[in-house]
């Protein structure tokens, strides 16, 4: 995909977050091209939640900017919130109220246009149909993960962040999550950044891969460039070449 | 996707700094969970109505024994000092329905880890508290009139013949109501679900200081000051006045409504700060846990 003329849709400079004697994210700088996938890869504390919470204002930097769709997000941030969205498994929708009425609640705050049509569209496209009057706490979890990306898509967002988006959900119900979320990105010309573990996800839709350690960013490339430059097999293979500290030296060392 | 209905050519929506839509939203949200669940709807009316028939019934019977003074001889109809006791317990319960209503829609999102969801979407800090502000008024509503009702039945009184007063009344306890929800919840954001404790406790600390139930004169001079820095405490003397003299103090319900903007304020202010500490802190990230 060609997103060499686009302006960037993220641009994080200096990105620092200290936590008293801890330092989770130490001056990171990227950007992201609009229209492209890009992933937040790394190990447990490596800093990928602590980051994309920074992006979405949720935590504030201790140093460093973020500009989101051009906006800087230090000043006047809710003037951008309504073209982007997130999803997390770590945080959930009301479970007492009905997927619909979620949908309509959260279709409402983001001031969505024609929102009876948009639900329809969504219950259609992501098969919430069979349980859309149901209360969400009593849907499977494989069915919550589908209502969160609707509730994460209910504004059409430019720029979409996903906290590991199919953590604990079955190979099929996953790879059904990573076909939407690839549609979505080819039809609407949309920006996903997603943290996330798990590597043949990676590999499968990102153009690019962050891969983060200790609050550093370790490598920055696609992930075939990544698997090339490690002399690995796999994307896997690399993340554990950069999780275990052996880094390039020691894949390249092993290699020979 | 479906090529027949693809939802990603759908309009996209505008920036509005301030919008009545999203505050509609957040109470149609809480609406949901209130008609979702009568349990939640019947404890509105359960401890108001428990306080009322303990007292209303004490009261009954004090006067029934003749030991209660301004007592009605043979019980019956409520003399002055029944009068006075069970409009304070009507009060206070405005009071407390009016905090709480505000603490429980903002609870309903930590419990429901929901709060994240909130603050990455465009609804404002202030529409978030404008759309609790207006749910405490329906929860206290929802509380309190069927208990006037229940009031006038069981113990002939009737607290809407406090008239204009009422109003003023209810104004000055909701607003402290407010300012002392703004707060909890601030400290709730801040510090975690370990803090919600202060949510159910708080307003009790002040119960005997804002003197609910004896004139300020009983107080020691030095907690007559603290006594007098707490708009109850005006409400609950104007309450005594217009129900024992059938006098209106208006000065009273000025004095309280200009500490309760004063309060209002500070815990506005405090809120926002609470806010970006959670953010500082990250606690944000992980709320409910």
């Amino acid at each position: 995909m060609n997103t060499l003329a686009r302006p960037d849709a993220v641009r994080a400079e200096g990105l620092t977050k200290q936590y008293q004697a801890a330092r989770a994210v130490d001056g990171i700088s990227f950007s992201i091209p609009q229209g492209s996938i890009t992933a937040l890869l790394g190990g447990n504390g490596a800093g990928k939640t602590t980051t994309l919470g920074m992006l979405l204002g949720l935590v504030l930097p201790t140093a460093g900017s973020v500009h989101l769709l051009g906006q800087d997000m230090s000043q006047g941030r809710h003037r951008v919130l309504h073209r982007i969205n997130f999803q997390s498994p770590y945080i959930a929708l009301p479970l007492s109220l009905t997927v619909r009425q979620n949908l309509r609640v959260f279709g409402k705050l983001y001031g969505v246009p024609q929102l009876g049509r948009r639900i329809d569209e969504l219950a259609e496209a992501l098969e919430l149909g069979d349980f859309l009057d149901r209360e969400t706490g009593k849907i499977s979890a494989g069915q919550k993960t589908r209502v969160a990306l609707g509730k994460a898509l209910i504004n059409s967002p430019e720029l979409l962040l996903l906290d590991e988006p199919t953590a604990s959900l079955d190979p099929d119900t996953g790879d059904w999550i990573r076909t939407q979320l690839e549609n979505y990105r080819r039809t609407r010309g949309a920006t996903l950044l997603l943290a996330s573990h798990n590597m043949l996800e990676v590999e499968r839709l990102a153009d690019d891969v962050i891969m983060l350690k200790a609050g550093r960013i370790v490598d920055h490339a696609a992930p075939s460039a990544l698997i090339q430059k490690y002399g690995r097999e796999t994307l896997e293979d690399v993340f554990l070449d950069v999780a275990r500290g052996r880094g390039l030296a020691g894949a390249q060392a092993e290699t020979t | 996707m479906s090529r027949s209905a693809d939802p990603n050519t759908a309009p996209r929506p505008r920036y509005r700094a301030f919008s009545l839509e999203r505050v509609g939203a957040m109470v149609l949200r809480y609406v949901y969970v209130l008609r979702s669940s009568w349990p939640r709807l019947l404890e509105l009316m359960y401890w108001p109505l428990l306080q009322l028939l303990t007292w209303g019934f004490l009261q009954q019977y004090l006067s029934q024994q003749g030991g209660a003074p301004g007592a009605s001889p043979g019980g019956g109809a409520l003399g002055t000092a029944g009068r006075v006791l069970l409009g304070s317990v009507l009060l206070w319960e405005v009071l407390v329905r009016g905090q709480l209503g505000f603490n429980m829609s903002f609870l309903e999102e930590m419990w429901s880890r929901n709060m994240a969801n909130l603050l990455i979407s465009p609804l404002s800090r202030l529409e978030l508290v404008l759309s609790m502000l207006s749910m405490s008024v329906l929860r206290m509503l929802v509380s309190i009139v069927p208990i006037t009702v229940l009031a006038i039945f069981f113990f002939d009184y009737n607290l809407w013949s406090l008239g204009v007063g009422l109003g003023a009344f209810f104004v000055n306890l909701l607003m402290t109501g407010w300012a002392l929800a703004i707060l909890t919840s601030g400290l709730v954001l801040r510090n975690g679900m370990g803090a919600e404790g202060l949510v159910w406790s708080m307003m009790f600390v002040l119960m005997p200081l804002c003197c609910v139930f004896y004139p300020v004169s009983v107080l020691p001079s030095f907690l007559q000051r603290v006594a007098w820095v707490l708009p109850p405490t005006y409400v609950f003397e104007g309450m005594r006045a217009l129900s024992a003299q059938q006098v209106f103090r208006s000065d009273l319900m000025l004095q309280a409504f200009a500490i309760n903007v004063v309060l209002l304020s500070l815990a506005g202010v405090a809120f926002a700060q609470l806010v970006d500490g959670a953010r500082r802190s990250g606690s944000l990230m992980s709320i409910g846990e």
